[in-house]
């Protein structure tokens, strides 16, 4: 099955930090993970956990200074990107990983009709000819669901709607068919029936075109309707990661668990209270020593305050960081969602 | 907290209509004909699509817009023709928190300044003033030290507690929140949402409770109204409405929300709902929802459908009822 597939990319202890005049901010902190042939990767967190700075590292887009790389290797079909020239990283971006930004409505240029922001990833690139350019820049605004796509090729972004501009989004990660697309927070800013849409036409493009699909969001019921492996961040962390059904169903990090039971969900009935994670998020500023959750877990004990929790792997897929994890650890059984893991 | 429903509504709202004129022969219809009762003590949540008139109606209820035409009868008064020593008690009795904890505090006022500026216009000298803002930052989960600080200083979740203070200050009975809690991280929002739950059966509140989450809305409300394109299309007992949804949209709707569990996600079929919102600049006068029904007939095209109740408190408006 997914194990089987072939790596296509692969982030090793990558450790990303900005320089601020109120001092370093530590986002990303030896992070690693894989992204396999035509899989759905789903990267999960609240905001600050450094989910969006790892996507972008990716692809080298966090301006440097006052970004920097502290650490950490990223191989495409095997090549570091954080080698690579400048020139070869451009081949790379929209050529071979395409990025779908979050909000639509911002990331479109105003001035430029939609049709010529399509064709645009081709600027530069040697072998096309303009008509060529247009027929794909068609074909693929048909592929991701625009109706009249002739008429639309010549639209604004004000002249569409914020379902139909992430489309468009999608159509421009698609256009000269990548291996991967990076999704940050596609629908985060999409109205519910809409959403839907989107992510219907994400899982149908990735059928049809074979394309892996990074899907970073905050939603865990985007992340169970879609992915196939999830990785959860806090702190600039990976405090977990494993299949979909692993991390829903053999939860095994305290803050997984947390993020999950303190959603109000269909099931849940009124009245009855929500068991929310107190505190907040930690000042990445000055990382905590240990665990980045000890300070808000429920399970907190002395070790997780002073040393960081190493890595324990409980199946094929299946990692924690969690001190709980230790075989001198107390046993504990946090809240999990009900299902089995096949 | 029980609801008598035989009592007089604390909130009455009759065909209330607010347009707004955009061009010479535009005029949008943010909300349309809506008419809906709250009674004390009771959650109603307002739920429905960006751009379908829930926070226009909302805001219509506590006046910061002037309704179009229609009523808004407040404890037997209709607020539009209040005299001014009434309408100063209409807002000490009606409070509203917000969606945007970053755009609806004043940067230069600081958290004292903030929750306490409805209590210097109720004339409270300094020490009241001082005593009560203890008392209710405390209420909310923060404290005294708090006060003298400004909001740029405070997280999301904190920003949003100073704004429920704000509007606990006055010791109101209405409270209209606005999405209060869209714009805060999931692990924040369930903190937000405990304690408007415990505010509610400390104090009786009745709450307006807006929002297009409808899971959360369904976890705080007794009642549910269901909103597209300025008018309403259904109205329920929340659990009525989330078992036996009758309105094509509210089907849709319902069938679109992701369930945070893989199982029940890859089995759960949406019920597809075709295109977007349309605009609401000069609506035709028909059913709003029929060009993207799937069940929709000549007469969805040609006539508004009138709200009729399908069984006790379960008002539907659509013509499909009819033909049942």
């Amino acid at each position: 099955m997914a194990s089987k597939k072939e790596t296509i990319l692969e982030l090793k202890n990558v450790v990303y930090s900005f320089k601020t005049y109120g001092g370093e901010v530590k986002a990303v902190r030896d992070v690693s993970f894989d992204v396999r042939a035509g899989e759905v990767l789903g990267i999960v967190g609240e905001s600050g956990c450094g989910k969006s700075v790892t996507a972008q590292c990716i692809l080298r887009l966090n301006p440097e200074p006052p970004g920097f790389f502290e650490g950490g290797e990223i191989y495409y079909k095997g090549k570091d990107i954080l080698k690579m020239s400048n020139k070869e990283i451009r081949e790379i971006r929209g050529g071979e990983i395409g990025f779908v930004f979050q909000d639509p409505m911002t990331s479109l240029n105003p001035t430029m009709k939609v049709g010529k922001q399509i064709m645009e990833v081709f600027v530069g690139r040697e072998g096309y000819s303009k008509e060529e350019v247009k027929a794909k820049a068609l074909e693929i605004m048909k592929l991701v669901g625009i109706s009249d796509s002739e008429k639309r090729f010549n639209q604004y972004p004000h002249e569409l709607s914020g379902g139909m501009k992430q489309r468009i989004m999608i159509a421009i990660a698609l256009v000269s068919r990548p291996s991967v697309i990076i999704c940050d927070e596609p629908t985060t800013s999409l109205d519910v029936t809409i959403e839907a849409q989107i992510l219907e036409l994400l899982l149908e493009l990735k059928e049809k075109l074979g394309t892996s699909i990074i899907m970073i969001t905050h939603d865990l019921g985007v992340i169970a309707k879609i992915c196939d492996r999830v990785v959860v961040m806090y702190g600039g962390k990976v405090v977990e990661k494993g299949t979909v059904r692993e991390i829903y169903y053999q939860t095994a990090h305290p803050y997984t668990s947390g993020l999950m039971h303190s959603i109000a969900r269909l099931e849940t009935n009124r009245g009855e209270k929500l068991s929310p994670i107190e505190g907040t998020p930690p000042d990445l500023f000055s990382p905590p020593i240990g665990c980045p959750f000890a300070a808000r877990c429920d399970y907190c004990m002395d070790v997780c305050n002073q040393i960081p929790p190493e890595e324990y792997k409980l199946s094929d897929e299946h990692t924690t960081r969690c001190w709980l994890q230790h075989s001198m650890a107390p046993v504990t059984e946090f809240k999990r969602t009900k299902g089995e893991v096949k | 907290m029980i609801v008598d429903y035989n009592a007089e509504p604390l909130v009455q709202v009759k065909d209330l209509c607010k347009y707004f004129q955009v061009g010479r022969h535009a005029t949008l219809k943010a909300v349309d004909g809506v008419s809906f009762n709250i009674y004390k003590g009771e959650t109603v949540g307002l739920v429905g699509e960006s751009g379908c008139g829930k926070s226009t109606a909302g805001r219509c209820l506590i006046r910061l817009y002037e309704p179009t035409s229609g009523q808004v009868i407040y404890d037997g008064k209709d607020i539009t023709k209040l005299t001014k020593a009434e309408q100063k008690e209409f807002c000490h009795r009606v409070q509203m928190i917000f969606q945007n904890p970053y755009a609806s505090l004043n940067p230069r006022m600081t958290v004292k300044e903030i929750v306490g500026e409805g209590l210097k216009l109720q004339g409270k000298s300094n020490a009241e003033i001082e005593a009560k803002v203890e008392e209710l930052l405390a209420r909310v989960g923060l404290n005294k030290d708090h006060m003298s600080r400004f909001p740029h200083e405070f997280s999301g979740g904190q920003r949003q507690r100073i704004g429920i203070a704000r509007a606990l200050s006055v010791d109101p009975e209405f409270i209209i929140c606005d999405e209060p809690i869209s714009a805060l991280d999931v692990s924040i929002q369930a903190q937000v949402l405990n304690m408007l739950n415990e505010l509610q059966d400390e104090l009786g509140l009745t709450y307006l409770f807006i929002a297009h989450d409808l899971s959360v809305v369904k976890y705080l409300s007794e009642r549910v109204v269901v909103m597209y394109l300025g008018t309403i299309v259904e109205m329920a007992d929340s659990e009525e409405l989330y078992a036996n949804p009758m309105h094509p949209y509210t089907k849709a709707l319902l069938s679109s929300i992701p369930e945070a569990d893989p199982d029940k996600a890859k089995a759960n079929r949406r019920i597809p709902i075709k295109g977007e919102i349309p605009s609401p600049i000069n609506p035709k006068n028909c059913c709003r929802f029929a060009n993207r029904c799937e069940y929709a007939t000549e007469r969805c095209h040609n006539e508004m459908p009138a709200a009729r109740e399908v069984s006790p408190g379960h008002i539907v408006a659509c013509h499909l009822m009819d033909e049942q």
